[in-house]
C-alpha cells in the first residue's frame, strides 16, 4: 500500500474565499436571498399598502423576537429531544419572520436585514409576550402554549386574508404552529399533572405570564384578521383542565399612555434582545451572510 | 397526489433529478416540491419550487443545485422561483418517494390531516408508525422534532432500533 503524496496546496479553507459560479455557498444555509423571490408581490387594489406593511412587520416582529428568545434556550434545555424541538420551533418562526419582513420590506423599499438589524426598539411592533425572558422550562412551555395557540388561530383566519401573499405565508405557517402548540400543550399537561414541584412551578409560570395575554386581543386598525378570544380560551381551558392548573384572574399588563407592543412600547427585556440580535450587523454594516 | 401535471421535457427531467440536500435518497420530484418547469422564450427555463417549511434552510441549496443541473444539461438561462400557495403537504410525496424513504430506514408519513375549521388540539398519546427496519407496529415516538424540520424521532420496541419518520403535515 502506498500513501499518496500529501497536497499541501489543497486547503479546504480556500473554498471560503472562492467565487462559485453555480451559486453554491461556503456553508449550508448561507447565501440568503429574498425568500419571496419569484412571487407576485403587487399589493391588491383596494388595500392600504402602508397599513399592510405595518401589519406584516408586526407579525414578522412577533416571530423574529420570539425565535430569538427560543434560540437563547438552545444548549440549556433539560434533554436532547427538547433541544431539537426548541431549535426547530425557533427555525420555523424565523422562516415566518423572514417572509413577513420581506413582504413588508417590499412595500417599504427596505430589505429584511435592514428591517431586522437597523430599526430602533420603538420601531418594533411585536407584542410584549414575544420578548418575555423565560425564567425556567415551565415558563418556556406555558408561554409557547399561549403564543402558538394565539398565532395559530390568527394564521387560520389570515389564510383567507385580502392580501394573497400574507394569506399564503399564514396558510404555510398553520401546520407549523399546530405542531408548536401540541408540543407546548403536551409539556404543560405533563408538568401541571406531574410532581408537586412541577405543578407549583407551572402554575407560577401561568400566573406570571397571564397579564401578557390581554394585549393579544386589543383592536388593531391595521389587522386583516382577528382571533376570537372564545376560541383561544377554549383551547387554553382544555389544556389547563387536563393539567390540573387553575386559570388565573390577574389583570392585563398595563398599557403605557394607552400604548403597548404593537405601538413600539416594550418591556425592559426588549433592549437586551436587540443588543444581542443586532450587534454583529451593526458592527459590520456591509456584511452579507 | 395533488402535484401539477408537467410535461416531461428535457428541462423538467434535469430539474426533477435534483436530490434533496437533507434527505438525499429523494429527489425534489419525489418530495413533491418541484411545482412546474417552463421553458419560456423570453426568460429561459423557469423552475418553480415550493418550501416544505417556512424556515427550511435547504431551499437555497436546492435552487443552486437545480441551476447547476440545468446548466450542465445545456440550459443557459435558468430562473428558480418560489411558490407558497397552496402550501406543501406530505401528501405530495410520491409513491416512489414513500418507497425510497422506507428503503432508507425512514418511516414515510401517513396521510396528512384534512381539516375544515380550527386545528384540533392533540393531547393524547402520539401515534407512531411501523418500524421501517423490522415492520413491527410496536414503536413509540421519542421526540416530536428531529434533526431536520420535517422529521420526528421514534424507537422500535421489537428490534430496539431508533428510527426517523417524516411528520405527516
Amino acid at each position: 500500500m502506498s500513501t499518496p503524496e500529501p497536497d499541501f496546496d489543497d486547503n479546504p479553507y480556500d473554498l471560503l474565499a472562492e467565487d462559485h459560479d453555480e451559486g453554491h455557498r461556503w456553508a449550508f444555509g448561507t447565501g440568503f436571498t429574498d425568500p419571496l423571490e419569484g412571487i407576485d408581490t403587487s399589493v391588491p387594489a383596494g388595500l392600504d399598502a402602508a397599513a399592510l406593511a405595518r401589519y406584516c412587520l408586526a407579525l414578522g416582529d412577533d416571530a423574529l423576537i420570539y425565535s430569538h428568545r427560543l434560540q437563547q434556550w438552545v444548549a440549556s434545555l433539560p434533554e436532547l429531544e427538547e433541544e431539537t424541538a426548541v431549535a426547530n420551533i425557533a427555525l420555523d418562526l424565523l422562516g415566518q419572520a423572514r417572509m413577513l419582513l420581506a413582504r413588508a420590506g417590499g412595500i417599504l423599499g427596505r430589505t429584511e436585514d435592514d428591517l431586522a438589524y437597523f430599526r430602533e426598539e420603538k420601531e418594533f411592533g411585536n407584542v410584549r409576550l414575544a420578548e418575555h425572558a423565560d425564567r425556567d422550562f415551565a415558563e418556556l412551555v406555558v408561554r409557547l402554549l399561549m403564543f402558538s395557540a394565539w398565532r395559530l388561530a390568527l394564521f387560520e383566519s389570515l389564510s383567507s386574508a385580502a392580501d394573497p401573499v400574507l394569506a399564503a405565508i399564514a396558510a404555510k405557517g398553520v401546520n407549523e404552529l399546530a405542531y408548536h402548540r401540541d408540543y407546548a400543550a403536551g409539556w404543560v399537561v405533563r408538568l401541571g399533572d406531574g410532581t408537586a414541584l412541577s405543578h407549583a412551578k407551572t402554575q407560577a409560570a401561568l400566573d406570571a405570564l397571564w397579564p401578557l395575554l390581554g394585549e393579544l386581543f386589543r383592536p388593531d386598525p391595521d389587522a386583516l384578521a382577528a382571533v376570537d378570544p372564545g376560541v383561544f380560551d377554549a383551547v387554553l381551558d382544555t389544556v389547563l383542565a387536563a393539567a390540573g392548573l387553575n386559570r388565573p384572574a390577574a389583570a392585563p399588563l398595563a398599557l403605557v399612555g394607552g400604548r403597548a407592543g404593537r405601538d413600539g412600547v416594550h418591556t425592559e427585556a426588549m433592549g437586551y434582545i436587540l443588543a444581542e440580535l443586532q450587534s454583529v450587523a451593526r458592527a459590520h454594516p456591509d456584511a452579507t451572510w | 397526489m395533488v402535484a401539477p401535471v408537467t410535461a416531461r421535457t428535457p428541462a423538467y427531467d434535469a430539474a426533477a433529478g435534483t436530490p434533496d440536500p437533507e434527505i438525499p435518497v429523494l429527489t425534489i420530484e419525489d418530495l413533491g416540491i418541484l411545482r412546474t418547469v417552463n421553458d419560456c422564450p423570453d426568460r429561459g427555463v423557469v423552475v418553480t419550487i415550493t418550501p416544505t417549511y417556512s424556515g427550511c434552510p435547504a431551499m437555497r441549496e436546492i435552487a443552486a443545485d437545480v441551476q447547476a443541473r440545468l446548466h450542465r444539461a445545456g440550459f443557459e438561462r435558468v430562473t428558480v422561483a418560489t411558490q407558497l400557495a397552496p402550501p406543501w403537504t406530505t401528501d405530495w410525496i410520491t409513491a416512489e418517494g414513500h418507497r425510497k424513504l422506507a428503503a432508507a430506514g425512514i418511516a414515510p408519513p401517513s396521510a396528512a390531516p384534512r381539516r375544515t375549521g380550527p386545528v384540533p388540539l392533540t393531547l393524547g398519546p402520539p401515534s407512531s408508525p411501523a418500524c421501517p427496519r423490522c415492520g413491527s407496529p410496536d414503536t413509540r415516538r421519542t421526540a416530536q422534532f428531529g434533526a431536520t424540520a420535517c422529521k420526528s424521532l421514534h424507537r422500535c420496541d421489537a428490534c430496539g432500533e431508533p428510527f426517523e419518520a417524516v411528520k405527516a403535515l
